[in-house]
C-alpha cells in the first residue's frame, strides 16, 4: 500500500491543527479515554491501526490473544473487575465474526466494551472483497450501538460516542467498524472531545420522587419484605448505598448470579443466591414475601422459574435504570426508574428503621434444611469421591473471600456461585445471561489485568476449557497470573444432569474425552498438577494459590454428581427440589 | 388480551441503517410488520417511522420500550386505530378501453374518489387514498375488469391527541441541530482514489 490521493476538499488548515492518520486518531482517542490496555488480534484490514500501535506501545499495552473470541471475553473480564471499558481490536471478516459470541455475552450481561474492527476499503464495500463481511448488520442485534467509519474525519467523534454509550446508562458493547482507507487517510486533527451527551440518547431515566415515596410506603407497611439484587448494584457503584438501605430497613436480601459480591457473602442479611440452582430459602420465600424489592436485576427466567406462579402474592417494587426492564417479565406495583446510586439513598431516607428478625429467621430455618439435605454433604463428603463443593470450600479457606472467582459455564459454575465467598464487590466474573462455555479462561486473563494485585482463580469444567484452551498461549506470552482450576468430571456435566433427570439417563454425547491438561499446560510453560485423591487436594490448592504466576490444577471430581437444589424448568420457584 | 391493529410512530435520527435496526426488533420476536413508512418529520433532520402491526397491547408496549433503547431513537408512541387519522394510497393500472367502454368501472372510480394520473391508449393509472378497507374493496371490484397492476402504500398516520412530540422536536433541532449523514463517497471511485 502506498500513496492515497484522498480529500481534495479538506477545509483550510487552521493554525493549531495537525495532520494525523485515521489510525493515529483511533489510538489518540483510546489515550484520551484513559485506556491503557487492550486485547486484540491483527489482520489485513486493521493493519494500519496495528502499524500505528507500534509507536504507541509505551502508552498502550496490547495483549495478543489467540482467537478474537478470547479477546472480547478478556475485555469483558477486564471490564468486570476494573469497572472500566474493555477495548478489543479485530480485523474484518472472520476476525469480526469471531467477536459475535462475546458481543452477545457482553450485551446480555451489560458489559461496557468498545470493539474496533478493521473493514475493507470503502470502495470495496459490497463487492465480496477478501475478508469482507457485513459486520454492522451482523452485530446490530448484539451491540448497544455500532457504526461504520468510511472517512478518517469521523473517527474522533465516533470513538467518543462509542465510549460514552458503552459506559453510561445500562452499559453494553459498542462496535466501530473502520474501513482501511479511513485508517490510512491523513486528516486535520482538531483534538479529541469527550462525548457527554447525545441528543437522542437518554442513559438514565429521570427519577420520579412520587414513585420513591410509594415504594417507601409499601416497604414501611410490609411484614415480610424481601430484596433481590443484581449486577445493577455493581454497575451503578452503589454497593454502599445498597447496604445502607437493607441495613436500615432490616430486609433479607438475595443475589442473582450476576449480583454476587455486591454484598459480602457473610453479611447477616445476605440470604443466598436466587435461581434454578440457587439457595432453598430465597426461592421458596419468594412466594411468601409480601413486598418484593428488585434492585438492578431483570427477572431472568432462570431466576423466576414459572412466571404465572412467581411471587403472585407480593407487591413488587422494581428499581432499574433501563425502563424496558420494568414490567418486561414481572408486573410491578411501583416502578422506580433510575440509577440505583440515586434512587437507593432517596429510598433509604424514607424507610423506617426496622428489624424483621422473625422473617429473617424463616430464611435461616430453611437454610438449615438445605445445609442438612445438600450443603453439608457437598462440602464435606464422606465417600471417597471428591465433590466440586469441597474444592470450593477449601479454596474459601485459603483465599478468605478475597479472590476474584471467574467461572465458565455449567455445573462447576453453579457450584462456585453457590459456595464461593466474596468479601469485595466485582469479585465474581461469570457468563450469566448467555451461558457461554469457553468464557472462563479468556475472561480470567482480562480479570487479572483489571486487578493484577488480587488472586484470580478461573474455575472451569473439562468441557469449557477445551473451547478456548488456546488462550493458554496468551498467558504464556504475557504472564497473566491466572490460577486455572479445572473441575474434571469427565462429562459435560450439566447436560448430563438434565439427561439423567429429564431424559431417562439417555446420555447423548456428553461423554467428553480430555487431553492430559497438565501436559498441555507444560507445553505452554505453565506449571500444573492433577489431583485424584482427597489427601492431596488441600496441599495442591495451597500450592496453586501460593505460586507466583499462572498455574493449572486439575481436580478429578465425581463423574455423576448433580447440582442441587434445582428448580426444574417449567416449575415454580417454590417447587425447588433438594434432591 | 386481544390482538388488534396498532400504529407505532417513531421519531429517529436520520442515520444509515435505521430501518434495519428497527425491523430486527420485530423479526427477532417473529412479528410481522404489516406496513412501514419512513418520512421526514416537521423538524429538519428528524425522521418519522410509521409502523403497523397486529398485536396485543402488552407486546406493543414492550416493543416500543425496546425500540426506544436504540441510541438513535428519540421517541416511540403506539396508538389504536381510533387514536389516529390515517391513510394509505393506492395506484391501479387498468386497460383504457375497459374504462371507456364499461360504465360500471367509471361508477366505481367515482364512488371511491379515484382520479386518473396517467391516461394512455393502452392503459390508465388511477390513484386513490383512504382506509385499508376502502382500497381493498376497490381492488376487489376492479379485479373483475382486467386490473393489470395494483400497488398500495404503507400507512401514514397523525396522532389525534395532543401536540405530540412537536414542541420537544423543535427544541431539539434549535438547540442541537442534527449531525450530517456521512455516506460512502468512494463507491465506484477505486480508479481515482487508490493506488495499491
Amino acid at each position: 500500500m502506498n500513496t492515497l490521493e484522498i480529500t481534495k476538499d479538506t477545509p483550510q488548515k487552521e493554525a493549531e491543527t495537525i495532520q494525523l492518520s485515521g489510525s493515529q486518531a483511533v489510538l489518540e482517542a483510546l489515550l484520551a479515554e484513559g485506556v491503557d490496555i487492550l486485547f486484540g488480534y491483527p489482520g489485513g484490514a486493521i493493519m494500519p491501526i496495528y502499524d500505528a500501535l507500534y509507536d504507541y506501545n509505551d502508552r498502550l499495552k496490547h495483549v495478543l490473544v489467540r482467537h478474537e473470541q478470547g479477546g472480547i471475553h478478556a475485555a469483558q473480564g477486564y471490564a468486570r473487575t476494573s469497572g472500566r471499558v474493555g477495548v478489543v481490536f479485530a480485523t474484518s471478516g472472520p476476525g469480526a465474526t469471531n467477536l459475535v459470541t462475546g458481543l452477545a455475552d457482553a450485551m446480555i450481561d451489560s458489559n461496557p466494551i468498545v470493539c474496533v474492527t478493521g473493514q475493507v476499503f470503502a470502495h470495496l464495500l459490497g463487492t465480496d472483497a477478501f475478508q469482507e463481511t457485513d459486520v454492522i448488520n451482523i452485530t446490530a442485534p448484539v451491540t448497544k450501538w455500532n457504526y461504520q467509519v468510511t472517512d478518517a474525519c469521523e473517527i474522533p467523534s465516533a470513538l467518543a460516542k462509542a465510549f460514552h454509550i458503552a459506559r453510561t446508562g445500562r452499559p453494553g458493547p459498542v462496535l466501530i467498524d473502520i474501513t482501511k482507507n479511513a485508517q490510512l487517510q491523513l486528516f486535520d486533527y482538531e483534538g479529541y472531545k469527550v462525548c457527554n451527551h447525545i441528543r437522542s440518547y437518554r442513559p438514565k431515566p429521570i427519577v420520579r420522587r412520587e414513585y420513591v415515596e410509594q415504594a417507601a410506603a409499601l416497604i414501611n407497611e410490609a411484614q415480610r419484605p424481601f430484596v433481590l439484587f443484581g449486577q445493577g448494584v455493581i454497575l451503578g457503584r452503589a454497593e454502599a448505598e445498597f447496604k445502607a438501605f437493607i441495613e436500615k430497613a432490616g430486609i433479607p436480601a438475595a443475589a442473582t448470579v450476576m449480583g454476587l459480591s455486591a454484598l459480602e457473602t457473610g453479611h447477616p442479611l445476605h440470604v443466598g443466591m436466587l435461581g434454578m440452582h440457587g439457595n432453598y430459602a430465597p426461592n421458596v420465600l419468594t412466594n411468601e414475601c409480601d413486598v418484593l424489592i428488585a434492585i438492578g436485576m431483570r427477572f431472568d427466567d432462570r431466576v423466576t422459574g414459572r412466571l404465572d406462579k412467581y411471587a403472585k402474592q407480593a407487591k413488587v417494587i422494581h428499581l432499574d435504570i433501563d425502563p424496558a426492564e420494568i414490567d418486561k417479565n414481572v408486573k410491578t406495583t411501583v416502578p422506580v426508574w433510575g440509577d440505583c446510586k440515586e434512587t437507593l439513598p432517596l429510598l433509604t431516607g424514607l424507610v423506617d428503621a426496622r428489624n424483621h428478625a422473625e422473617w429473617l429467621g424463616r430464611f435461616r430455618e430453611l437454610e438449615q434444611a438445605e445445609i442438612k439435605e445438600v450443603i453439608h454433604d457437598e462440602l464435606n463428603p464422606t465417600s471417597e469421591i471428591m465433590t466440586m463443593g469441597e474444592v470450593i470450600r477449601i479454596l474459601n479457606e485459603l483465599t478468605h473471600g478475597e479472590a476474584v472467582i471467574v467461572t465458565d459455564v455449567g455445573q462447576h459454575q453453579m457450584v462456585a456461585c453457590r459456595y464461593a465467598q466474596f468479601n469485595r464487590s466485582k469479585s465474581n466474573v461469570t457468563s450469566g445471561g448467555l451461558g457461554t462455555m469457553g468464557f472462563g479462561l479468556p475472561a480470567a486473563i482480562g480479570a487479572w489485568y483489571g486487578t493484577p494485585d488480587r488472586t484470580v482463580v478461573a474455575i472451569i469444567g473439562d468441557g469449557g476449557i477445551q473451547m478456548t484452551i488456546q488462550e493458554l498461549g496468551t498467558i504464556m506470552q504475557f504472564g497473566a497470573k491466572v490460577k486455572i482450576l479445572i473441575l474434571n468430571n469427565e462429562f459435560l456435566g450439566m447436560v448430563r444432569q438434565w439427561q439423567q433427570l429429564f431424559h431417562d439417563r439417555r446420555y447423548s454425547f456428553v461423554n467428553i474425552a480430555s487431553p492430559d491438561f497438565v501436559t498441555v499446560a507444560k507445553g505452554y510453560g505453565i506449571p500444573g498438577k492433577s489431583v485424584r485423591e482427597r489427601k492431596d487436594l488441600e496441599q495442591a490448592l495451597s500450592d496453586m494459590i501460593a505460586h507466583d504466576g499462572s498455574y493449572l490444577l486439575e481436580v478429578m471430581v465425581g463423574k455423576e454428581n448433580n447440582v442441587f437444589p434445582m428448580v426444574p424448568q417449567g416449575s415454580s420457584v417454590a417447587e425447588i427440589r433438594l434432591k | 388480551m386481544e390482538k388488534q391493529e396498532y400504529t407505532i410512530t417513531l421519531y429517529t435520527e436520520n442515520s444509515i441503517g435505521m430501518i434495519g435496526r428497527i425491523s430486527i426488533i420485530f423479526s427477532r420476536r417473529k412479528i410481522n410488520i404489516e406496513s412501514l413508512n419512513t418520512s421526514p418529520s416537521e423538524a429538519e433532520g428528524i425522521h418519522r417511522f410509521t409502523i403497523v402491526i397486529h398485536e396485543t397491547e402488552d407486546v406493543v408496549r414492550k416493543l416500543c420500550r425496546q425500540i426506544e433503547k436504540q441510541v438513535e431513537v428519540l421517541k416511540a408512541y403506539y396508538n389504536t386505530n381510533d387514536e389516529v387519522i390515517w391513510q394509505e394510497q393506492a395506484l391501479y393500472k387498468v386497460p383504457t378501453d375497459i374504462v371507456t367502454e364499461k360504465a360500471p368501472v367509471e361508477r366505481l372510480l367515482r364512488q371511491y374518489g379515484a382520479s386518473a394520473v396517467v391516461i394512455r391508449n393502452d392503459y390508465t393509472v388511477f390513484e386513490t387514498a383512504g382506509h385499508r378497507e376502502e382500497i381493498d374493496a376497490l381492488t376487489e371490484a376492479l379485479a373483475e375488469y382486467n386490473l393489470i397492476e395494483f400497488v398500495r402504500s404503507a400507512r401514514i398516520a397523525i396522532i389525534k391527541d395532543s401536540e405530540g412530540f412537536h414542541k420537544k422536536l423543535k427544541e431539539f433541532e434549535e438547540q442541537e441541530p442534527a449531525e450530517e449523514v456521512v455516506e460512502n463517497r468512494y463507491l465506484n471511485k477505486q480508479d481515482k482514489v487508490f493506488t495499491m
